[in-house]
């Protein structure tokens, strides 16, 4: 219909500028700009200093994809961190004190994130509070029971010397080395970031993502299984963070309970950062991948200018509110109806 | 012809309020049949009744000449029954063609390689869009950026494209401009054409009568009765509609009230 006049062709530019990712994309941009000008000549551009960043950012990004999805989703998971700290004893207290196989170990620490991941959605769908507070309180929980737990078996809060029963473990180098002399979790976090974000944008289940975030009232009303929907995300957020406390328990040869503190807010910031909406049915798992990117960057990045790292806190900050209404200011664009 | 949703002497209690008293209603295919009455007339219980949302406490329902006891609106969706609700046609953040599919993607591949048909999904709603007159740029565009007769219409194609036999409007145009409630009207017509029928609730007569073929008054929980377009007018039902003898003892007290202005001057 070439008569009408409001249709129109858009510029690249202007469809670019309308993705959920766009903010966090030229926020990578700039901050790698800057560090390269302003650190490039001591280290920040080379090879060791990419792969530091990139570790950094990639152990936070194993996260993100799948708290960007459950935010998408509407929800929250502030238990993340904890189940770092429990996951990772679940693995190394079985394998140091029990003498179970390492493989045995790995399949209890993703076994105890499914079951707690469900608990935290089953609660939440079941109660119908919100799950900032359910979560809140599985923080708590895990968190002491960890506590609690390792105390009573080991008398310590530190479990150590894990290397040697790593050893041709078949489940173990899954999730351990340098395969082409990239870390482990670097590939980890690249294959994550493509499948989260092909299940957002390519599935059906992914279109109930958007939908229950966005309405849960409505999407029910078509039929979507909304609870089914926000458990499973429950259950991926709380196996990612699995995920990451094994790659950790097998790089360093040891498990500690305070493991993954704040990393849950972390998480959060990263995934904020990369234009998913906080209150659900807007957003990209490739944001919350740049948003971790960026944030690997600055972490990474001061300490390559040679300011103190006690300042990096400052910089989250700043960097968390500059992006969160850059992003506001993109959706009410994109939502504004085309002149 | 048998109709393709039938109620039969219908009533529904909510604790001592009676909501509903004894109605009746059929709905034939390729027929627009307006629900008319003022607020509290029962008209969102009785449409809340035929779209499975709860049960009547006396009557019965027949869809098809079979008779039905629907235990979720689910159940009265898969037997051809669609309710577009005003405030819950579509999702403003999701793009038109997510919210489209929301709940029925077409999918393409097997197993974990089955995958929401996104080219497939485009072309249908860019088509069904098109039959019913709105011109998107592009169906990716969020629903938020058009406008509410658009949206409402836009849910509608959904319905009848998804094989809605019966199409249930709640108000689809009380919170719309004269344009936009055109747009709507418009297809509403469309969907009669193509043999849907339609219940179509509105305070507005001048809508109902633009588009309607039988109408029923309700007033309180009670009907009036059941009307076809030809044995009756736009005035009359427009009476009936405001309570007609609440209106003819208004008109007889502003009389009154003249008569005395004109002895006291």
């Amino acid at each position: 219909m070439e008569h009408d006049t409001r249709l129109r062709k858009v510029s690249p530019v202007r469809a670019l500028m309308a993705r959920p990712e766009f903010g966090s994309l030229a926020g990578v941009i700039l901050v790698f700009a800057f560090f390269a000008v302003v650190a490039g000549d001591r280290g920040f551009l080379s090879a060791r200093g990419t792969l530091n960043y990139l570790e950094v950012a990639a152990q936070l990004g194993l996260l993100a994809a799948s708290v960007s999805l459950l935010m998408i989703a509407g929800e929250f998971d502030l238990s993340v961190g904890s189940m770092i700290g429990a996951a990772g004893m679940a693995m190394a207290i079985p394998v140091a004190i029990w003498g179970w196989p390492m493989w045995a170990g790995i399949a209890l620490a993703f076994l105890l994130a499914a079951l707690v991941g469900y608990a935290n959605g089953y609660l939440v769908m079941r109660t119908g509070l919100p799950s900032f507070i359910v979560t809140l309180a599985s923080l708590f929980i895990l968190r002491g029971a960890t506590l609690g737990f390792t105390r009573m078996i080991t008398s310590r809060t530190r479990v150590s010397g894990l290397h040697s029963y790593a050893q041709g473990d078949p489940l173990a180098a899954l999730f351990s080395g340098d395969p082409l002399g990239i870390p482990i979790s670097v590939w980890w976090w690249i294959l994550i970031t493509l499948l989260a974000s092909f299940v957002l944008t390519k599935t059906p289940f992914g279109n109930w993502i958007f939908g229950v975030g966005g309405d849960a009232r409505a999407s029910h009303a078509v039929g979507v299984p909304v609870a089914r929907v926000k458990i499973i995300l429950f259950m991926a957020t709380a196996m990612s963070a699995a995920l990451l406390a094994v790659i950790q328990v097998l790089d360093t040869g040891s498990a500690d309970v305070l493991r993954g503190e704040l990393k849950e807010l972390e998480a959060i910031a990263a995934a904020v950062i990369g234009g998913n909406l906080l209150t659900g049915g807007y957003g990209s798992v490739i944001g919350g991948s740049l948003g971790a990117l960026l944030l690997g960057m600055v972490k990474q990045g001061i300490f390559f200018t040679g300011i103190n790292t006690d300042w990096f806190k400052v910089f989250l900050g700043s960097l968390l509110l500059a992006a969160v209404l850059l992003n506001d200011l993109l959706r009410k664009k994109a939502l504004e109806a085309p002149k | 012809m048998t109709p393709l949703i039938e109620a039969k002497n219908i009533s529904k209690y909510f604790g001592p309020v009676v909501a509903l008293k004894d109605i009746s209603l059929k709905v034939h295919a390729g027929e627009v049949h307006c629900l008319l009455g003022d607020n509290g007339a029962g008209k969102s219980t009785l449409i809340k009744i035929l779209s499975g949302v709860f049960p009547p406490d006396e009557g019965e329902l027949f869809v098809e000449g079979r008779p039905v006891r629907f235990e979720s609106p689910r159940q009265a969706m898969d037997l051809g029954i669609a309710t577009v609700y005003q405030d819950l046609a579509m999702i403003p953040l999701m793009s038109i063609v997510r919210n489209f599919f929301l709940g029925r993607e077409p999918t393409v591949g097997f197993g974990p390689f089955r995958r929401f048909d996104l080219a497939t999904a485009e072309k249908i709603a860019t088509e069904e869009l098109k039959k019913i007159g709105i011109d998107v740029r592009d169906v990716h565009q969020a629903v938020g950026t058009l406008s509410g007769g658009e949206r409402q219409s836009v849910a509608i194609a959904r319905a009848v494209h998804f094989g809605a036999k019966v199409l249930i409007l709640d108000e689809p145009t009380s919170a719309l401009g004269v344009k936009e409630a055109a747009v709507v009207l418009r297809y509403v017509i469309e969907a009669r054409r193509r043999g849907v029928g339609v219940v179509f609730i509105t305070h507005n007569v001048h809508h109902a009568w633009a588009v309607g073929d039988v109408f029923t008054l309700l007033n309180r929980g009670q009907s009036y009765g059941t009307f076809r377009k030809e044995e009756t007018s736009r005035e009359e039902v427009l009476q009936m509609m405001a309570g007609g003898e609440e209106l003819a003892s208004l008109e007889v007290e502003l009389e009154e009230i003249a008569r005395n202005q004109g002895r006291n001057p």
